[in-house]
């Protein structure tokens, strides 16, 4: 792969004037993979859907990376009941912003993924979720779904078929948690989004103990792809043990911040030299998160041959996350980031888990210390140790994401933090 | 205060709201927002008349309406500004635009200014890293890749 990103062309959010609007999107093959299995139900039985997904590997793009297709197969039989997809649109992982720009760019394409999603476990309403600040996207999403249901996409035996599928939009109101996809479910269901104990999984017991899916935005919005063209096409596009197209949002010291669709494996470097257009100001890179607040900082000159996939971020020391990159350059302070992402954490704790609430409460008031130039040596093991006692003891990952980029700025970037405590005068004293 | 209550076309808008679920509770977010918008805050004689409205205990909307940040819990200014200085927006600027709107407004984030206009609020993630830094304006309008002046041309217009 490596070098042909270049040529390529986005499929997901391609250059097309207006795809928005559905009269535009049906001329560019729009609704294509839904006629096709809808007017095909032999060939495309469910199981032939869903295997179809299953092989193209698609994972989730929602964070945790899961095979979509296997994910799907967890539904159990129908038996009669109501069951469910909820299409996670919450998107706040700091450094994550582009699912909106399905929203925004390409909504049937999204709408039309979770058509085929919804067919494929016979769901029979599909909710998405979409957070509460995208306000002015839900109306946009809202105006696609209206105009999907009026030719008759969906609702009540969609193209004359006996499927029948709704979908509702909803929003929230301001909480990180909603995310998680059970404390979405939560969300949905009118509550506070406080997450659920798993098992059980959301395919037993979902939407108010019904059978129900979640899947991330972007997810979906790759499986008219698949559809369309095959699992073996699909494939081929990018690394094999991640494939896929990719929405990369770029922020942080490059010149042209933004969101970029590119197959899965482009280098790092390329992305940020060449994508982004390199380092404001000339300067010098520092570091970089691949994928989201939650996902290890990885340094400059662990970069080298680093490709945005699975297996090399992690043999690398990171995650592919959200391939939502954060890049910093030389004059970043690597004490003022961890704090601010510390303190994100313990804003966004629901409090349900002890280790979690009163952790992620240590480990900001700890680095408020260092960064005060207060802090002690012992300070730094202190913060690990707090880590060390949250993770994997907890309802959700929460914990764990305000852990990784704690133990791993401090271990990347020991020097950094030493030199802020050896300042303090509690260390002279 | 006058009695509150939503108008017959507001309660159409819940009935609509309502029948999107096939529970009542699920609707609780979405009327909150509806009460929102109508009083632009959710106090809790706001919060009651969403419970009253959707028959459900006056606990359970509060609970709600606490967790949930977007809800005002209290009068804020006619502007609020929620000025994320998040990730991506620290290292992009963030906290200089926050601290000049502290001075400018002569307020602390989390206040109001006297004349009831403007609340600075910060905020976390917003979803538009890329645009950094910015601002969302009253739980709406994103404005984004924020200068010092364009700070100043906003508060000016607004
Ligand atoms: N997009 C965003 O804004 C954010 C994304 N994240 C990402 O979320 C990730 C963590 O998400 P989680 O859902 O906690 O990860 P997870 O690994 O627990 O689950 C991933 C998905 O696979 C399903 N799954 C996993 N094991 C299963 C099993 N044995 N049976 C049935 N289903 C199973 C889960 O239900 C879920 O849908 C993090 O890695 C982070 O990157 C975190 C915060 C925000
Ligand atoms: C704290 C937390 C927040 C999350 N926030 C989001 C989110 O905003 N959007 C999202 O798609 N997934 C988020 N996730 C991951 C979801 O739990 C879930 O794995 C995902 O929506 C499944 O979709 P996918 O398999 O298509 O990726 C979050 C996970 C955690 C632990
Ligand atoms: S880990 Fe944290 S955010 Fe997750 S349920 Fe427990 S307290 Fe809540
Ligand atoms: S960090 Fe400010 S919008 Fe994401």
């Amino acid at each position: 792969m490596a070098q042909d990103w270049k040529s390529y062309e986005p499929l997901l959010i391609p250059d097309i004037p207006n795809l928005q609007e559905i009269d535009v999107y049906e001329d560019n093959d729009g609704y294509k993979a839904w006629k096709k299995v809808l007017s095909d139900q032999n060939k495309w039985s469910r199981n032939n859907v869903i295997n179809e997904v299953k092989a193209a590997n698609i994972r989730g793009r929602g964070g945790a990376g899961f095979n979509a297709g296997l994910k799907w197969s967890f539904m159990p039989e129908p038996d009669g009941g109501p069951r469910y997809l909820a299409c996670n649109g919450d998107e706040s992982e700091p450094g994550t912003f582009k699912d909106r720009k399905i929203f925004e760019y390409n909504p049937h394409l999204f709408i039309e993924g979770a058509l085929i999603a919804g067919y494929a476990m016979k769901v029979d309403v599909i909710y998405v979720y979409i957070r509460g600040e995208y306000i002015s996207w839900v109306h946009q999403l809202q105006k696609a779904v209206d105009d999907a249901y009026e030719k008759g996409y969906l609702g009540e035996n969609i193209l004359g078929t006996d499927v029948s599928m709704e979908m509702e939009l909803t929003y929230g109101a301001g909480a990180y948690i909603c995310g998680e996809e059970t404390a979405m479910l939560e969300s949905l269901e009118g509550k506070r989004g406080y997450p659920r104990t798993k098992p059980p999984f959301p395919a037993q017991k979902g939407l108010w103990n019904r059978p129900t899916t979640i899947n991330n935005i972007e997810t979906l919005a790759n499986v008219p792809l698949i559809i369309n063209n095959g699992a073996d096409w699909y494939g081929n596009i990018g690394s094999e043990e991640h494939p896929g197209p990719i929405l990369y949002g770029i922020s942080g010291h490059v010149n042209r911040p933004g969101v970029y669709e590119y197959p899965s494996g482009v280098p790092v470097l390329d992305l940020i030299n060449e994508v982004a257009g390199g380092i404001r100001g000339g300067k010098e890179l520092k570091a970089i998160i691949p994928g989201g607040s939650s996902t290890p900082p990885l340094r400059a000159d662990q970069l080298e041959g680093v490709t945005m996939n699975s297996d090399s971020l992690k043999d690398a020391g990171s995650m592919m996350g959200t391939a939502g990159m954060v890049v910093m350059d030389e004059d970043t302070d690597m004490v003022e980031v961890l704090w601010r992402i510390a303190h994100f954490y313990k804003h966004e704790s629901c409090g349900q888990c002890t280790p979690c609430r009163e952790g992620t409460g240590w480990l900001e008031k700890v680095l408020i210390k260092i960064k005060n130039g207060e802090g002690e040596m012992k300070d730094l093991d202190l913060l690990l140790d707090v880590g060390n006692q949250m993770e994997g003891r907890t309802i959700c990952a929460l914990a764990d994401a305000a852990v990784w980029p704690v133990r791993h700025t401090i271990n990347r970037f020991r020097d950094e933090f030493e030199a802020r405590c050896k300042k303090s005068a509690h260390a002279v004293a | 205060m006058a009695e509150l209550s939503f108008t017959e076309e507001e309660l159409q808008e819940i009935e609509r709201i309502k029948a999107k679920f096939p529970t009542v509770k699920a609707a609780t977010l979405r009327v909150l927002w509806v009460a929102q918008n109508k009083y632009g805050h959710v106090e809790p004689e706001v919060q009651s008349l969403v419970a009253e409205t959707l028959d459900l205990p006056k606990s359970h909307v509060a609970g709600v309406a606490s967790f949930y940040t977007q809800y005002y819990k209290e009068k804020k200014g006619k502007f609020v500004l929620d000025v994320c200085t998040c990730l991506s927006c620290q290292l992009c600027g963030g906290y200089d635009i926050l601290h000049h709107l502290e001075e400018k407004l002569d307020i602390e984030a989390g206040e109001t200014t006297d004349d009831g206009l403007f609340t600075v609020n910060e905020v976390e993630c917003l979803g538009a890293c890329g645009y950094a830094p910015m601002l969302q304006l009253t739980n709406d309008v994103y404005v984004n890749n924020l200068t010092k002046e364009k700070v100043d041309t906003l508060i000016e217009n607004l």
